[in-house]
Parts: structure tokens; C-alpha cells; sequence
């Protein structure tokens, strides 16, 4: 469990501290009397973190899946807050919905009754503590040690569009440099990209090979003699050897 | 409507919690009372199929309020948990999938611009919010401590699962027309007669609409695809230990989702709030020459609000009628439906329309309506090579 609940917890916290930084108060609203962008920010870091803690906590596995996706969701919500739109429904797409679905299959499908609750003895808990702690405090000096990162304004899109996204993919960048002065070479990024997907491919047809249903090996000829040769051949059986049984049927 | 509120001369802080909390209370009445219509509906097209009247005396002639009827029972039951249940998630189920069908409404736009936020990635977030319906589904499953109910779950998973990959592709095709993932911008761009609807924008697009439509009624979970619900196999499915309000939760959702699914078919393929016939452009209300009063342009949006709702109650109909003609499907004919005829034909259909796009830009018929192409949102290369970027309307 505790490789499932890390990326939550410390993108909750990463999220949090990096957030903090991307946002100055009164950029959205200058003359707000409430900053909704930063009582929107806090509200959603705080689902995140409480929820990621609630991960931690729990001797639930369900429960503890239930929690991950209402963390992923917040962190879903601090994208589109912070007018990364793609990015929050990539997240609501791949994190909340396709990975814990699967998790919760998966979960499900395994957890009987005495593994259904798990409780860490004293030793992993401290463990799990130290790694988390250091992990964090890792993570925290590195995203605090990113001057671009204080700058103020930074992070903001005004105008959030994914169409440079789709078009860096297929090749063409347009976001950096800037559309009206294009530098020759800059070639996006279609070779990842197609690595990526022909990549994706090879995984896709290769489950679908392992997760085949395996052909039946019986040669046909034995299956007809055999429902020859027993006196009461069940109907199931002479229908499913097809035509020869019917022949072995009629000369009999 | 923000703009309009800090017209008045409001605080921008409380402009803001004006428009939010009035866009989300249109949204839940949208799918609050449109349970309550459907669900009427859902009796009288079912009765009327059957060869039966449906509701006659609820509330006078033709059982207005039947609905309501039921929806005053539904509170007045007992709430019920079974003993053996996991109480947390037994009770915040519902709730989680009806949060994800309201969620889905935020990007789905009614008319030009009269969407509660407009997102540049509309179809995406509209697509993976529906697809998390299914969590809610799976909780109540797994907390109601009952074998009917998981196996109802697990089918419903698996179902939903499966059928994200063939939508996923069928949404695709229109967002490649358009260009974008914007749905305010996709349907704006099917303006005009209903030849520039991408329903007829190339055979492609015609075959892969009624795939979507397949997939649609699989998502949501209707019948022939209900089989989280089989109740003569399951008693219920995975709602089976429910009983009034949270039950009513999870067909609210259901509900909500389906109204979204034809709506969102609507936005991508049947022009959305654009009528069939370019009235308000041929009477020149159209408010795209700039010319036209502020209430005309308005009224033109009221008439584009009431095409879009229109049309989606035409695609909630027909799901209804498909659910009192056909027979439900085993679990293994869904997966066939799904992985063997979906899947491939959505793939040869994007392959199709892509060549066809490439082809014949134009259309086969070049100068019959608009001319697509007029709103792309994007890059194309302009003087010296240089790519330029091409405003929303221009």
C-alpha cells in the first residue's frame, strides 16, 4: 500500500507547495475583496492533502482506494485551477478514472476477508514515516528552490488553449518560440510521440495476447469417434462437433 | 454572465459567486426536472409501446404528475442499510455518481456561449467525468454487502470500461473536423443548413454517429446494455439494497447521464443549437454581422437553447424507445458488440473521415451552405512561412 498511496500524498503536498508560489493573491481579481483564486486553491490543497492522509490512515483497502480518487480529484481541480485544462482532465481521465477503476477491480477481485483490512505493525509505520518525511522535505526544498517558479504572474494562463499542445505533438511547435518568430529545427515532438504510441501498441497487443482464450488442442476426429462410440451422446456434444458427428450419427 | 453582472456594478467577488452559484443551480435543475419529465416520459413511451395507456389519472389528463407522485413516495420510504454493509461507502455511493453526471454538465454548452465554463478541452473533460459514474456504481456495489449487487458492479465495470475506447473514438472524429476540442466551437462551426451538420459531413462521419450512439446507450447503461440491473438475473444490479432517496440519487444520475450523452451528440454531430434551417441568419439576427440589438441576439440564443434541448430529448426518446424494443444482451454479446463491431468500425470510420477530410476539404459539394473551415481555432501558415494564429470567429 504504500507505494499506491505515495504519488498521491506527495503530489498533494508538491501541489500545495508549488501552488503557493504559482499564485500571488490578486492576480485573477485585482480588486477583489475575496481572492477566489487562492480560497479555491487552499480548498482544494486541503481535500488533496486530507484526503491523501485519509489514505494513510485507513486499514480500509476500499476505503483507501475511495480516498486516492477523491485526492486525485482535488489535484484534478488545482490543474483547472490553475487554467491547466488538459492537464486536469489527463488527470481525471488516466488517474481517477482508469487507474483506480482497474485498482478497484483488482482490489475486489483479491481482497477476501482476512486481507481486507490492513493494518501496518509499529516498525512499517515508522518506516513509512521516515521515507515519507524525507521524500516530502526533498520535494518541498526543490520546488521552493525554483526562482521562475516565485516570479509573480507566474504559472497563470491567460489564455488556456491545448491546441499547442496538439500541434507540438504532431510536430509544429508553436508555444516556444513565439508563433510570429519561429526558429528552423524546432521539430516538436512527433519521434516521443510516435515512440510512445508504437510503444503503447506493442503493450496492447501483447495483453491481448496473453488475455486470449486459449484454443482448443482435441483433434476433431477423436471428438467425433468418441461421441460415436458412447451409447447416449449428450446433444450439446454431437452439436458441437459439427458435421462428421452428424455423418458418424447417420451410418449408424 | 459575469461581464453582464460587473455591468451592474457589482463587486468582481460577488459577481463571481453570482454567476457560479446560478450556473450550478441551472444545472441541477436541468437534471433535477429532467428526471422528473423523463421518467414520465419513460412510462407513457414504454405503456404506449406495450400496447397499454401508462399513467392516466396522477395529476389529471395524461398523468402529469406522476412523477412527482413518485418522487413524494421515494421520500417518505424507509432508508435502508443491511446489517453486513460498509456504512461509509454504502451511503456516499450515490452521491459520487451523481456528482459525476453534474460535474459532466459544467462543459456542455446549451447555446452559443451559455455554458457554465467554457473549456478549451470540453469533449475530453466531458468524456472522462462521464466515465467516473461508474465509481459511484462500483462503491454501491461493493459496500451493499450482497452478491447481486457486486456481480452487478463488476458487469457495469467491465461494460464501462470496455465502451470508453470505442466512444473515446467516435468523440474524435468531430473534434478533428473542427479542430478543436472546444464544444462551443464545434458546434458553432455546423452553422447553416443541416447539411453542414457533421452527421452529413461525410458517409464516415454518418456510420460513425450511429457507433457513437451504440456506445452512448452502453455507457449509460440502458438497456439492451443494462446488465448491471438485469433483474431477471440480479433483482436490481448493484441498486438492489437501495431504497428510497439514495436510490432516487442513482437514477437521477442516470438520467442526468443520459440527457448528457444526447447532448453531447447533438453538440458533436446534429449542429447543436444550430436549427436545420439557418433561420435567424436568413432573417439577419444572427449577430454576426455586429449590427443586430443585444435582445435579438439574445432570443437567437434562447432559440439555439431550446434546438439543443430539443434535440437531446429527441436522442433520451430514442434511447427509450431501443429499451422497449429490444431485448437485453448477455454479458458476452455485450463484449462482442463492444470489442469485435464497435472498436473496429469506429477505427476504420476516424481512418475514413481523416482521408476524406484530406481529400475533400470542401465537402462534396462546395458553395452549398457555409463554407467550412470559417471558425478554426489553430495555427496555419501565414506570410513567409510563419504560422499564424486563427481567432475563434472571424
Amino acid at each position: 500500500m504504500e507505494s499506491l498511496l505515495a504519488p498521491s500524498f506527495v503530489s498533494g503536498l508538491a501541489a500545495l507547495a508549488a501552488g503557493g508560489a504559482v499564485c500571488p493573491p490578486g492576480l485573477l481579481l485585482p480588486t477583489a475583496a475575496v481572492n477566489f483564486h487562492s480560497l479555491l486553491f487552499f480548498l482544494f490543497a486541503a481535500l488533496a492533502c486530507g484526503f491523501a492522509l485519509g489514505v494513510v490512515i485507513s486499514d480500509n483497502v476500499v476505503r483507501m482506494a475511495l480516498y486516492l480518487v477523491f485526492s486525485l480529484a482535488a489535484t484534478a481541480g488545482l490543474f483547472f485551477l490553475s487554467g491547466a485544462e488538459f492537464v486536469g482532465a489527463m488527470q481525471l481521465m488516466i488517474y481517477v478514472g482508469g487507474t483506480l477503476v482497474l485498482l478497484v477491480f483488482g482490489v475486489m477481485l483479491t481482497a477476501q476477508a482476512p486481507f481486507i483490512e490492513i493494518r501496518a505493525s509499529a516498525s512499517d509505520r515508522t518506516l513509512a514515516a521516515v521515507a515519507g518525511a524525507s521524500l516530502l522535505g526533498l520535494l518541498l526544498t526543490a520546488a521552493l528552490s525554483v526562482d521562475a517558479w516565485n516570479a509573480p504572474g507566474a504559472g497563470v494562463i491567460p489564455d488556456p488553449s491545448a491546441t499547442p499542445l496538439g500541434m507540438a505533438m504532431v510536430g509544429l511547435r508553436v508555444d516556444d518560440p513565439p508563433a510570429n518568430a519561429p526558429v528552423a529545427g524546432r521539430a516538436g515532438y512527433l519521434l516521443p510521440f510516435e515512440i510512445v504510441s508504437v510503444h503503447l501498441l506493442v503493450v496492447l497487443v501483447g495483453a491481448a495476447y496473453l488475455a486470449r482464450a486459449k484454443r482448443r488442442r482435441t483433434p476433431r476426429p477423436i471428438e467425433a469417434l468418441a461421441s460415436a462410440v458412447a451409447p447416449a451422446s449428450p446433444p450439446a456434444a454431437a452439436a458441437r462437433s459439427g458435421s462428421s458427428s452428424a455423418l458418424v450419427g447417420g451410418t449408424r | 454572465m459575469v461581464e453582464l453582472l460587473l455591468g451592474f456594478g457589482l463587486p468582481g467577488w460577488l459577481a463571481w459567486t453570482v454567476a457560479a452559484l446560478v450556473s450550478a443551480a441551472l444545472i441541477l435543475n436541468v437534471i433535477a426536472v429532467g428526471a422528473l419529465v423523463f421518467i414520465w416520459a419513460e412510462r407513457k413511451v414504454a405503456a404506449r409501446i406495450q400496447d397499454r395507456l401508462g399513467p392516466t389519472r396522477t395529476g389529471g389528463k395524461f398523468g402529469w404528475l406522476q412523477s412527482l407522485a413518485d418522487g413524494i413516495k421515494l421520500l417518505a420510504k424507509e432508508d435502508l442499510m443491511p446489517d453486513g454493509a460498509d456504512g461509509l461507502l454504502f451511503k456516499i455511493a450515490p452521491y459520487v455518481s451523481f456528482c459525476a453526471s453534474f460535474c459532466a454538465f459544467i462543459a456542455l454548452p446549451f447555446a452559443f456561449d451559455v455554458v457554465a465554463q467554457r473549456l478549451n478541452v470540453g469533449v475530453f473533460f466531458v468524456v472522462a467525468v462521464l466515465g467516473l459514474e461508474v465509481f459511484g456504481v462500483i462503491l454501491a456495489g461493493y459496500a451493499s454487502a450482497s452478491k447481486w449487487s457486486l456481480f452487478g458492479a463488476m458487469r457495469e465495470a467491465a461494460q464501462v470500461v470496455s465502451y470508453e475506447v470505442p466512444l473515446g473514438m467516435c468523440v474524435v472524429v468531430p473534434v478533428m473536423l473542427a479542430g478543436t476540442m472546444d464544444l462551443v466551437t464545434i458546434g458553432e462551426k455546423q452553422a447553416g443548413w443541416f447539411t453542414n451538420w457533421y452527421l452529413f459531413h461525410d458517409p464516415f462521419t454518418f456510420v460513425i454517429f450511429w457507433v457513437y450512439v451504440t456506445c452512448a446507450v452502453a455507457s449509460v447503461n440502458r438497456a439492451p446494455f443494462d446488465l448491471a440491473e438485469a433483474e431477471s438475473e440480479l433483482v436490481a444490479g448493484f441498486h438492489t439494497e437501495y431504497s428510497g432517496l439514495r436510490w432516487s440519487f442513482f437514477f437521477m444520475a442516470e438520467y442526468g447521464s443520459m440527457f448528457l450523452v444526447s447532448g453531447l451528440a447533438a453538440v458533436l454531430f446534429l449542429g447543436g443549437w444550430n436549427g436545420p434551417v439557418p433561420l435567424a441568419e436568413l432573417l439577419g439576427w444572427s449577430g454576426r454581422g455586429g449590427d443586430t440589438s443585444a435582445f435579438l441576439v439574445y432570443l437567437v440564443r434562447l432559440l439555439g437553447l431550446v434546438n439543443l434541448v430539443g434535440k437531446a430529448t429527441i436522442g433520451v426518446l430514442f434511447m427509450m424507445w431501443i429499451r422497449w424494443t429490444l431485448p437485453r444482451l448477455r454479458i458476452d454479446q455485450v463484449m462482442t458488440t463492444c470489442l469485435k463491431y464497435c472498436t473496429p468500425i469506429a477505427a476504420a470510420m476516424f481512418a475514413g473521415a481523416m482521408v476524406w477530410q484530406l481529400l475533400l476539404p470542401g465537402g462534396l459539394l462546395p458553395g452549398w451552405g457555409r463554407p467550412a473551415g470559417e471558425i478554426r481555432e489553430g495555427w496555419l501558415e501565414g506570410p513567409g512561412g510563419s504560422p499564424v494564429r486563427v481567432a475563434d470567429r472571424d
